[in-house]
């Protein structure tokens, strides 16, 4: 279980986040949505222990964070500045097994297995800027994956890709959590988005200090399909609340 | 194809340049004992490759420019990674180093020479001298240049300090490395050969150059001696890119260029 008690976050002077109290159990898949700008990001890496939390504190199963918590992956947007241009696909891959003491042979096969699991089987040898950027974004997403990690941090992860190739990675998404039962924290500005992919969203207010304005379970069947969930009703009145809400 | 065209141009260019030589020699422009036509440069340089006592000198030059490059980098390189990795040190040293960094190093040649003689010491201290900023101060850039996301990455998987130098900012800065290390092997060929001209006996391909321009009627032999320092430095550069095209595909400008 994710804790976030009384969560605050400040850039010098300036007031990022604002006493944000959230509980996220084991296996949600939660989204935060709100404006550009509103410390989104911020709260992200503030998870992730990259940013040591200014007021309030970050805890896991009790734990308080204090640096990067083990069983930690994230996926940033920028899949070109996060994935190694000097490593092939299948080391970028296997990279994180590293630290598990694995084998050379079974890193290689463990990231082998994970990339068929994306979709990706047979471009291991390749270079992730020899391939597209949806494929690149699979790449980072089978990173993350690869050792099994049980919270997933997720900063607009999709936010750079083309409609049709960003359906694709939020049914993978779909698929994954599903299969796995990790916890995912998905940071997007695309109010859809959040309704589609989120068991809940969670909407932040316009900064300075942005705080909490809307905490909304999704209660669409946990079948979704691109066409058919986005023209039921419950998904359209659900998209509004949270699009008028992040409107103001 | 745009390298063919690019080989064409280059080779269009040398054949003018060449041919203006040549031209403005024959045309008795100016006397041909200040400068002799370039056909008979080329004649002359290419016969000094089967000249044994010239080819031990430009041996000697190039010893000393391969040690003092090598001596360069092996203080640049680690010295760059900690100045651009701990801003304490670099705070520190910063002062001193733009203090030398100035000083003209051809400057230093008689200083050098009265302190070490004219011998290989004093070629191997200049050229490392001289060759030291460009790989420093590329080192110190290219460490400072490191995505901070590639950083986060790394240290999001749990990864230490230490791994994100190896990992992540070390194979970001090895081209900056290469770069650096290729404008200082055209400064080192610079030194060798200026120390050597300076200095003026021992041997070397600056040594023949200085004792060619000391004869009469030695300006053929002077040109001979640039066309072959002219030549290395040509070679060595291209030898480097090469290198560098095959280490790091990945970079921007080399991507689908291997």
């Amino acid at each position: 279980m994710l804790r976030l008690d009384s969560l605050g976050q400040r850039y010098g002077e300036h007031r990022v986040l604002h006493d944000i109290s959230l509980t996220v159990p084991d296996g949600q898949l939660l989204c935060v949505v709100g404006p550009s700008g509103c410390g989104k990001s911020t709260l992200l890496r503030t998870i992730a222990g990259l940013l040591p939390a200014h007021e309030g504190t970050v805890s896991i199963d009790g734990d308080p964070v204090v640096g990067v918590p083990d069983r930690l992956a994230v996926v940033f947007q920028d899949y070109g500045r996060s994935l190694f241009p000097w490593l092939s696909v299948r080391e970028n891959v296997a990279l994180p097994l590293r630290r598990r003491g694995m084998a050379r042979a079974e890193r290689r096969n463990e990231a082998e297995r994970i990339l068929e699991r994306v979709g990706l089987g047979g471009v291991g040898r390749r270079h992730p800027w020899q391939l597209s950027g949806g494929m690149q974004q699979r790449v980072a997403i089978a990173r993350a994956l690869v050792c099994r990690p049980s919270l997933l941090l997720m900063d607009e992860p999709f936010g750079s890709l083309d409609a049709q190739t960003r359906e694709d990675l939020e049914d993978l998404l779909l698929d994954v959590h599903r299969a796995e039962g990790t916890t995912i924290v998905f940071v997007t500005h695309d109010i859809d988005e959040s309704v589609y992919v989120g068991d809940r969203v969670v909407v932040l207010s316009a900064g300075p200090g942005s705080r909490v304005v809307l905490d909304l379970p999704v209660g669409l069947p946990g079948e979704r399909e691109q066409i058919g969930t986005r023209g039921l009703a419950e998904f359209v009145a659900l998209r509004a609340e949270v699009g008028r809400t992040v409107r103001g | 194809m745009r390298r063919r065209q690019e080989l064409l141009l280059g080779g269009l260019g040398v054949l003018l340049a060449f041919g203006v030589c040549e031209a403005v020699s024959r045309a008795g422009l100016v006397r041909r004992t200040y400068l002799p036509p370039a056909s008979e440069v080329l004649a002359r340089a290419v016969e000094l490759a089967g000249d044994q006592v010239f080819l031990d000198g430009l041996g000697a030059t190039l010893i000393a420019w391969a040690l003092g490059l090598g001596l360069a980098c092996a203080i640049a390189i680690p010295l760059g990674l900690l100045l651009g990795s701990v801003p304490v040190v670099d705070d520190a040293v910063r002062a001193i180093v733009e203090f030398l960094r100035p000083l003209p190093s051809v400057a230093l040649i008689p200083l050098v020479s009265l302190l070490l003689g004219s011998g290989t010491e004093t070629k191997v201290a200049l050229i490392t001298y001289a060759s030291v900023w460009p790989v420093l101060f590329n080192t110190v850039y290219g460490l400072g240049e490191t995505d901070p996301l590639a950083k986060d990455t790394l240290r999001a998987f749990g990864f230490g300090r230490l791994a994100v130098l190896l990992r992540v900012e070390l194979p970001a800065t090895a081209p900056f490395i290469a770069a650096g290390i290729r404008i200082s092997a055209a400064i080192a060929l610079i030194l060798a050969v200026a120390t050597e001209i300076l200095a003026g006996f021992g041997e070397g391909l600056g040594i023949f150059i200085a004792q060619a321009g000391l004869a009469t009627d030695g300006t053929r032999d002077v040109l001979a001696g640039v066309v072959w320092a002219g030549a290395l430095g040509l070679l060595i550069n291209s030898v480097l890119v090469w290198g560098e095209r095959q280490l790091f595909p990945w970079t921007p400008e080399h991507r689908g260029r291997r």
